[in-house]
């Protein structure tokens, strides 16, 4: 797999560290409680077909990114900052 | 058929023509007590102990594809019991002690050969934890030995033990773990099964569940809508996509685990070793091939195959283990979804949707566990209790804290 990073452009996935989900940059609050919060610890879509994920460019630009990949053919089908995301959110 | 030495050479002397097929092929009926979602290994066991143990045999098991042609027919076939958290360490002891006897109990020759399971040591720390781990096991009632340097090196000459980064200082052997044949397990159940009156259907996908006020009534098929009073799903792999239907949100992750097998060569390693820096865990099959796998490839994966980085890894490994590797010649690679778990530890509970169970989370220790979860599967479906050896692998473990992560790596899956 080629991962096309925003800043370093394709590069080879070993260059890269997985995390999981991408569900894991919206962390619940406290106020949120605790089913909110075993969700997002434990429990995972694991979709066969296209998931989100985070991966970190470790040996890279160490941007955190986020990846549309297909499970069931590793297919990466969009890139993009896992800041740019947060930006968005606040 | 009662299979014997005498019906061998009977059938043999007869060119071999008086064999008749091991199973039924039968249409599915509208009805069954119970369904079994998953013709592998697992599902297959808990059709036959259903049958065999609790009298249930109105009962169906639905495979997608054909009979084990899912994990229980991609893995590297190594049997154990060398855990060591309370929740594993007494479910892995019960399945062992099955295979043990498990070739009688089916009339079918599994090939189980317990040439023990040596799993390496390289640093002092990592001895005084296989110590430990050596008189869990022992507590388990099941059999280890602290080996030190020179013992390892005395039965396994072959191995880098001057390594500069790892050498290696000792190891933990048990004798009566070792490697099956993984066909032989699937099909002996699925004979066994089949001759107790239990309906194997293949070629036959779940679709969606029947359920009405929380209670499930039976499943849609591509072959049609099957009524059952109990249904019980030993999906491992596919856990997500199958509980989905019935709305369950699951703590598992698929990812894949790629296995390698080498030309056949003769003779050469005559026990399972596992590599206790790199992951890499190797034996050789009775037809000559040196089996062997390593990590994951890392990320969430449905296809039924890994990457590149994967194999070099493997290969890097095995040479640092073992460097005469590379004089063998790598024949196949291929790799199969492991559901992973949160903790790294299966679960075998109940569900939320009163008649629904469920059988799953194998991450790496599926094989070894088939006899053991179809017994303590069966059980659950047929009594609606835990099986002694299995009431920590509860689903609800998760939200209360009462993690089995053998690892100790947390919520980490491709790490377990």
């Amino acid at each position: 797999m080629r991962i096309n990073c925003p800043l370093c452009g394709a590069r080879d996935s070993r260059e890269f560290h997985y995390r999981g989900s991408a569900k894991l940059i919206d962390r619940p609050l406290p106020e949120q409680g605790r089913a909110a919060m075993f969700d997002y610890v434990y429990i995972r879509d694991n979709p066969a077909g296209v998931t989100r994920e985070l991966w970190h460019h470790r040996n890279g630009c160490r941007a955190w990114l986020v990846v549309a990949r297909d499970t069931t053919s590793h297919k990466i089908l969009s890139v993009e900052l896992a800041a740019d995301r947060g930006r968005v959110r606040s | 058929m009662r299979y014997s030495a005498f019906k061998v050479i009977w059938n043999g002397l007869g060119g071999n023509r008086g064999w008749k097929p091991v199973w039924r092929n039968p249409q599915p009926r509208s009805r069954y007590d119970v369904i079994i979602i998953g013709g592998g290994g697992h599902g297959l066991a808990t059709a036959y102990y259903l049958a065999k143990k609790y009298g249930v045999t109105n009962v169906a098991v639905l495979e997608r594809g054909y009979l084990g042609g899912g994990n229980v027919g991609r893995n590297t076939t190594v049997v154990r019991a060398n855990y060591m958290l309370d929740g594993n360490s007494q479910f892995y002891s019960h399945s062992l002690k099955l295979w043990e006897t498990l070739a009688q109990e089916l009339n079918y020759n599994v090939m189980l050969s317990q040439r023990g399971c040596l799993m390496l040591a390289h640093s002092d720390g990592q001895m005084d934890a296989m110590a430990r781990r050596g008189n869990m096991i022992h507590m388990q009632g099941d059999d280890a030995e602290l080996w030190e340097a020179a013992t390892v090196r005395r039965h396994l000459p072959y191995l880098d033990f001057d390594n500069a980064r790892f050498p290696i200082r000792g190891g933990l052997m048990q004798w009566r773990a070792g490697t099956a044949r993984h066909d032989a397990v699937a099909w002996g159940f699925a004979r066994g099964a089949d001759r107790l009156g239990v309906d194997l259907i293949q070629n036959c996908a779940v679709t969606g569940f029947h359920i009405r006020n929380g209670r499930v009534l039976g499943v849609e098929t591509t072959r049609g809508t099957i009524a059952a009073d109990k249904v019980g799903m030993t999906v491992a792999g596919r856990s997500s996509e199958v509980g989905q239907m019935a709305g369950l949100r699951l703590p598992i992750e698929s990812h894949v685990l790629q296995a390698f097998v080498t030309e056949g060569l003769k003779p050469l390693i005559d026990t399972v070793v596992s590599f206790g820096m790199g992951h890499f865990y190797i034996s050789q099959s009775d037809k000559g091939g040196l089996v062997y796998g390593g990590d994951l490839d890392g990320y969430n994966s449905y296809a039924q195959r890994g990457n590149l980085p994967m194999v070099e890894h493997v290969a890097e490994a095995g040479m640092a283990l073992m460097p005469m590797l590379g004089k063998a010649r790598m024949l196949r690679s291929w790799g199969g979804i492991m559901d992973m778990t949160m903790d790294g530890s299966p679960i075998i509970d109940k569900t939320p949707i009163e008649g629904l169970y469920f059988n799953g989370g194998w991450c790496y220790g599926g094989f070894k566990a088939v006899p053991g979860s179809g017994d303590v599967f069966a059980h659950l479906i047929a009594t609606g209790r835990s099986h002694e050896v299995a009431e920590k692998y509860r689903i609800d473990r998760f939200q209360t804290g009462d993690l089995i992560d053998e690892e100790g790596t947390g919520a980490t899956p491709n790490l377990h």
